[in-house]
């Protein structure tokens, strides 16, 4: 396998709704991460375009609808998707296009238009739901992580003041980020503790709003990059992994499917002792409880503890582990597949020294991001290091 | 916000913001579809069984001999050792709340009054964390705890149809229920 390394990166601006449509949002996304790796489209020899669910779009098999939005006409393009873990899946797929040789370039453009649903894309996921043994029910998507999250409290005995610490840290931290659709610099762990309860334990700050946006990345083998930088940024291993949807047949209190898919991304980057070894962190945080769920999956720290770190301010911008100095979907907004920009983007622009007002101190050398999604099965991870 | 260049950072993309009430309004031009798509289910012979035993007021679930595996809701494989499952074999309608929540959302993320009390239950006689969702009844929200031992409650006979809600909710077991 080749090394692979990151020279552009590219995101819209994230709201509940844009006028622009999914093609023109990609369109965006794509010539701004073009536009930083300095390269044309005549450059890029394929392109992965990720998104989720076709019912939020509205528009069945819409990979083939954008292509010609994400500069796909006449390449070599395919999508891929795998529900919430597609922001971190697709850059893993445009990894593979270049690390086997096949490609020396390639983009990857992720977009979700969620504001076409209407009232609410919530209708959406309820076609997710099993149809013979959960829709009898009348399920709400929003019960799964409720479920979830009370397991895990249970559990640990975690107090939601701990885990609405997480909507705090990430609201604030997404206040220097010029496309976040919630940031709030003067939110408090009373705000969140208050908001209208959806289903206990989850209130309405807990949980990251539906979005419309698009992000963008740009690979290149290596010794391409050379061409572009003194400095690579290189993909250092990835790693996805699913469990079953047979969910009431498991424990819910710690995702066994992220811990898998970190450990086979740390091996491939050679990674023995993350906690050590790891500078920042992006994992996924839809609901807040997932922040910490994710952290323990992502072995940064032992099970139970992330609410722990949290509650210490290591996790903050300046902690000893920076976790979602992107401010997060919690913060930024949550177009499933296109929080690529938070969860993968972000990372080449923290160790490019690129974020600014974001920008975590000290010289950030490793970071991980990690996306989850499905009926609480898939874990995707994607480790990025300064070449 | 979005075309102010940022010192040391890339020229984030733009995007133009779009509140309900401009499509409400009709402020902005825009079109609207309904799709009709309807579907028939078929359950393949693992939920057939499953579905016809709740409607005769049982639970049935399948045994795996080569994991020493009870498996409810049944299966006609087994996924952790990737062979076909072996026996039927009925369980009790009692069980253990493995998690739950108290919802006020209705399907369609509308805000409601009553909360549904909902969550897992491991069924007794199945493997440890075997089960499945369902409602809660006959208890008051801040009395429901993980932990806590439920029972089901069924729907009168004639009412059945062969359906998940056929039991109506599950209820605190209470010593001498079973
Ligand atoms: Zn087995």
């Amino acid at each position: 396998m080749r090394n692979v390394s990151v020279i552009g990166g590219g995101m819209s601006l994230f709201r509940r709704r844009l006028k622009e449509t999914g093609k023109e949002l990609s369109f965006l996304a794509s010539k701004m991460a073009m536009e930083e790796a300095g390269v044309q489209r005549s450059d890029i020899d394929m392109v992965v375009m990720g998104s989720a669910p076709d019912a939020f779009d509205g528009i069945h098999m819409k990979g083939e609808n954008l292509l010609d939005g994400a500069g796909g006409k006449d390449k070599p393009y395919v999508r891929v998707f795998n529900g919430g873990g597609t922001g971190v899946f697709a850059p893993i797929a445009g990894w593979w296009h270049v690390a086997s040789g096949v490609a020396d370039m390639v983009m990857v453009v992720c977009e979700e238009k969620m504001g076409s649903c209407n009232p609410h894309p919530q209708t959406a996921f309820r076609n997710i739901w099993d149809p013979i043994l959960d829709r009898p029910l009348n399920p709400n998507l929003v019960w799964l992580f409720a479920m979830e999250m009370n397991r895990y409290m249970t559990r640990y005995d975690i107090k939601k003041e701990d885990i609405a610490r997480v909507a705090v840290k990430n609201k604030r931290n997404a206040v220097g980020h010029p496309c976040a659709q919630l940031p709030d610099a003067n939110i408090t762990v009373e705000d969140v503790l208050n908001s209208e309860m959806m289903a206990w334990p989850v209130n309405r700050l807990d949980i990251s709003p539906p979005s419309d946006g698009a992000s963008a990345l740009i690979y290149c083998s290596e010794e391409k990059a050379k061409e572009f930088t003194d400095d690579p940024i290189n993909v250092a291993g990835v790693g996805w992994n699913i469990d079953s949807s047979m969910w009431t047949n498991r424990d819910l209190y710690f995702p066994d499917y992220v811990a898998n898919a970190a450990k086979m991304a740390y091996k491939m980057a050679g990674i023995n002792d993350p906690r050590k070894e790891i500078d920042f962190a992006e994992p996924y945080d839809p609901f807040t409880y997932k922040e910490l769920h994710h952290l323990e999956g992502l072995l940064l720290c032992d099970k139970g503890e992330a609410p722990i770190l949290t509650r210490e301010g290591v996790t903050e911008r300046d902690g000893d582990l920076p976790v979602c100095p992107s401010g997060g979907l919690l913060g930024v907004g949550n177009p499933i597949a296109a929080t690529m920009g938070q969860k993968v983007c972000e990372l080449y622009w923290q160790l490019a020294g690129k974020a600014g007002k974001r920008q975590i101190p000290g010289d950030p050398q490793v970071g991980v991001g990690q996306a989850w999604g499905d009926i609480m099965q898939m874990g995707t991870v994607l480790v990025m290091r300064r070449g | 916000m979005s075309e102010e260049r940022i010192e040391g950072q890339p020229k984030y993309a733009p995007g133009t913001h779009v509140r309900s009430k401009d499509i409400r309004e009709r402020k902005i031009t825009y079109t609207w579809w309904e799709p009709e798509a309807q579907y028939a289910f078929s359950l393949g012979p693992a939920n057939s069984r499953f579905l016809k035993e709740l409607k005769a007021g049982k639970i049935i679930g399948r045994t795996c001999r080569k994991c020493d595996r009870v498996i409810v809701p049944p299966r006609m494989f087994c996924d952790w050792c990737y062979d076909t499952t072996h026996e039927w074999v009925y369980l009790k309608d009692t069980g253990t709340v493995e998690t739950f929540s108290i919802s006020y959302l209705d399907p369609d993320a509308h805000l409601i009054e009553d909360p549904i009390l909902v969550g897992v239950i491991s069924i007794d006689g199945a493997s440890p964390k075997h089960g499945f969702m369902h409602y809660f009844g006959e208890m008051k929200p801040e009395d429901l705890r993980i932990g806590m031992k439920v029972k089901a409650v069924w729907k009168p006979k004639e009412e059945r149809v062969g359906s998940v809600t056929d039991i109506k909710y599950f209820k605190p077991l209470i010593g001498g229920d079973e």
